[in-house]
């Protein structure tokens, strides 16, 4: 059975929110987004999630063709201020796609070079990453693994808390942070190493843990018997189609490229 | 009390190096038209609280404005507000960036009329490194160190409606009315727009009377403004105006705020409707759907 790299990592991020029960989960992007409701339709079905806007839903809606938000399985009003009553109650679970992840699982969005008063590229503003980072679960999903976003140093701006001692604020735990995983287009990892390093889990495919080393600008652990990433199942590809069936997933990574490589690639 | 006034009349009371929080949120239910007025008088030195969009984008471009009080500037299709990047990227702004929660206690802080909230936001992160006026504190409950967020006041809200009467009672009809509610208790003065000036008789309907999200007292003046919220959304009474976004992205990048003044600005909102094409199409836009 044939598969997109884009359904590889939506069925490898919708396993992050397998065991949250009722909790709010968030993704952001298409793909995030697409992750949580497979999520909800498949492991977790307790799962909560908005229809990106102002309402729970009992089901999700489709990330795709939707042509009004009329009719959709409204379970109960969510405005904005309403979720930040939520997210400080530490019942969420957010998948985001941060511009920059360091050694620590800091991140950033906000800014890029230059200095804090003229940086080089202004990006969005940390957004919610400060609250959320110190709130509630967050995972990570990253479409293009590189060294540019897996940085060797801190990030520029860091707008997330994650486990670095050094800013570890007074009367908290390294584990009081809860970072679970990152998804990106070579492989799945956690913070599960010794002293919360990132570790790699398993591989998509045709990846080389080389290839996952050469992009990114820390070291990383490996698990001990490192797997490939599972493939979709029969059932998660309907699924995926049914909850996105104006395909934009195929838009989502640059050229669309199946799931399986042909061959393993040499390492650059 | 009568509340409706023009909207040069109504914004007279904004002087220069105020602090203006604007409702809405990214490119949603904007007060875009009073915020053009603003671009057609002399004030400056401005500092902006908002969970901003092109209104930001704008304010920065022309000048107005001293600080930018945000945690996002965002028109969301389009995740880079093209104005408010450019006047970062030059490094012509003071900003104190803080967390779309964080603002929203800043907001009740003032309103309740306490000087910080605590909270756990901000902890670990640059946020605190590079805002030096949010101050840790101490609790008296536990070892713990808290972010003392401090109330974020404006001067002058500036809100965009659905529905208003005379008085000031406002409705929101859209699916969420955001934080406008803080912002106009946080503020001095509150300046709202509206689509629709409607008879006090309109809220008698008890879910008419459940879109209201604030009291008249916490309103002072009323502005009618069909169309206003262009080129930002009020659901349900029309949609965001994409190909306007990327025309004034476009503009933006090219010319500058000149280049977009001299296309759409005009003398009045009636010459800025006209160069959109007309309050007809403004109305015709669709509703967004996510």
């Amino acid at each position: 059975m044939s598969y997109s790299l884009a359904e590889l990592m939506v069925c490898a991020a919708s396993r992050v929110f397998d065991r949250d029960g009722e909790v709010l989960a968030t993704g952001i992007g298409l793909l995030p987004r697409l992750a949580a409701s497979l999520a909800m339709r498949t492991t977790n079905p307790d799962m909560m999630m908005t229809d990106s806007q102002s309402f729970v839903l009992s089901s999700p809606n489709p990330v795709s063709g939707l042509a009004s938000h009329e009719g959709q399985a409204n379970e109960n009003w969510m405005g904005f201020a309403r979720i930040f009553d939520n997210v400080w109650s530490g019942a969420r679970h957010a998948l985001v796609g941060p511009s920059q992840i360091d050694r620590f699982g800091q991140t950033n969005i906000s800014a890029l070079g230059g200095t804090y008063q003229q940086p080089k590229v202004q990006l969005l503003g940390m957004r919610g990453f400060p609250g959320n980072s110190i709130s509630h679960a967050n995972s990570f999903f990253v479409p293009q693994h590189s060294t540019r976003v897996f940085v060797a140093g801190e990030c520029d701006v860091v707008c997330s808390i994650g486990y670095n001692p050094e800013r570890l604020p007074r009367g908290y735990r390294l584990e009081d942070i809860d970072i679970r995983s990152v998804i990106t287009n070579l492989c799945v990892m956690d913070f599960l190493g010794d002293n919360h390093q990132m570790r790699v889990v398993s591989l998509h495919p045709g990846v080389s843990l080389d290839e996952v080393r050469d992009n990114t600008g820390f070291d990383v652990a490996v698990v001990d018997g490192l797997a490939e990433t599972s493939a979709p199942t029969a059932e998660q590809l309907e699924l995926i189609a049914e909850l996105d069936p104006g395909n934009a997933r195929a838009k989502q990574i640059k050229g669309n490229p199946p799931g399986r490589r042909e061959a393993v690639e040499e390492s650059a | 009390m009568d509340k409706l006034v023009s909207a040069s009349d109504a914004l007279s009371v904004i002087k220069d190096g105020m602090t203006i929080g604007i409702g809405g949120w990214g490119p949603r239910r904007k007060p875009m038209a009073l915020v053009r007025e603003l671009l057609r008088t002399d004030v400056k030195d401005l500092t902006v609280i908002a969970y901003g969009g092109a209104d930001v984008g704008l304010l920065c471009a022309a000048g107005k404005v001293r600080k930018v009080i945000f945690a996002f500037v965002s028109l969301d299709f389009m995740p880079l507000e093209p104005a408010f990047r450019k006047a970062r990227e030059a490094g012509d702004i003071e900003v104190m960036e803080i967390d779309e929660g964080m603002m929203l206690l800043g907001l009740r802080a003032a309103a309740w009329g306490c000087p910080f909230i605590p909270t756990r936001i901000g902890l670990g992160t640059d946020l605190l490194s590079h805002a030096p006026d949010i101050a840790l504190v101490e609790s008296p409950y536990d070892e713990k160190e808290w972010v003392a967020m401090p109330a974020l006041k404006p001067d002058v809200a500036l809100l965009h409606v659905t529905a208003a009467d005379r008085r000031g009672v406002c409705e929101i009809a859209s699916p969420d009315h955001y934080m406008d509610d803080w912002f106009a208790r946080a503020a001095d003065h509150t300046i709202v727009s509206t689509d629709n000036i409607v008879d006090t008789d309109h809220y008698a309907n008890p879910d008419v009377a459940r879109r209201v999200y604030w009291e008249r007292n916490c309103t002072q003046a009323v502005v009618h403004m069909p169309g206003g919220a262009h080129p930002s959304s009020n659901d349900p009474l029309y949609g965001f105006d994409v190909a306007h976004y990327k025309k004034y992205g476009e503009l933006i990048a090219d010319g500058g705020y000149q280049a977009w003044a001299e296309a759409f600005l005009g003398a009045s909102e009636n010459d800025y409707q006209s160069a959109v094409g007309g309050l007809d199409a403004i109305q015709a836009l669709p509703k967004p759907v996510y």
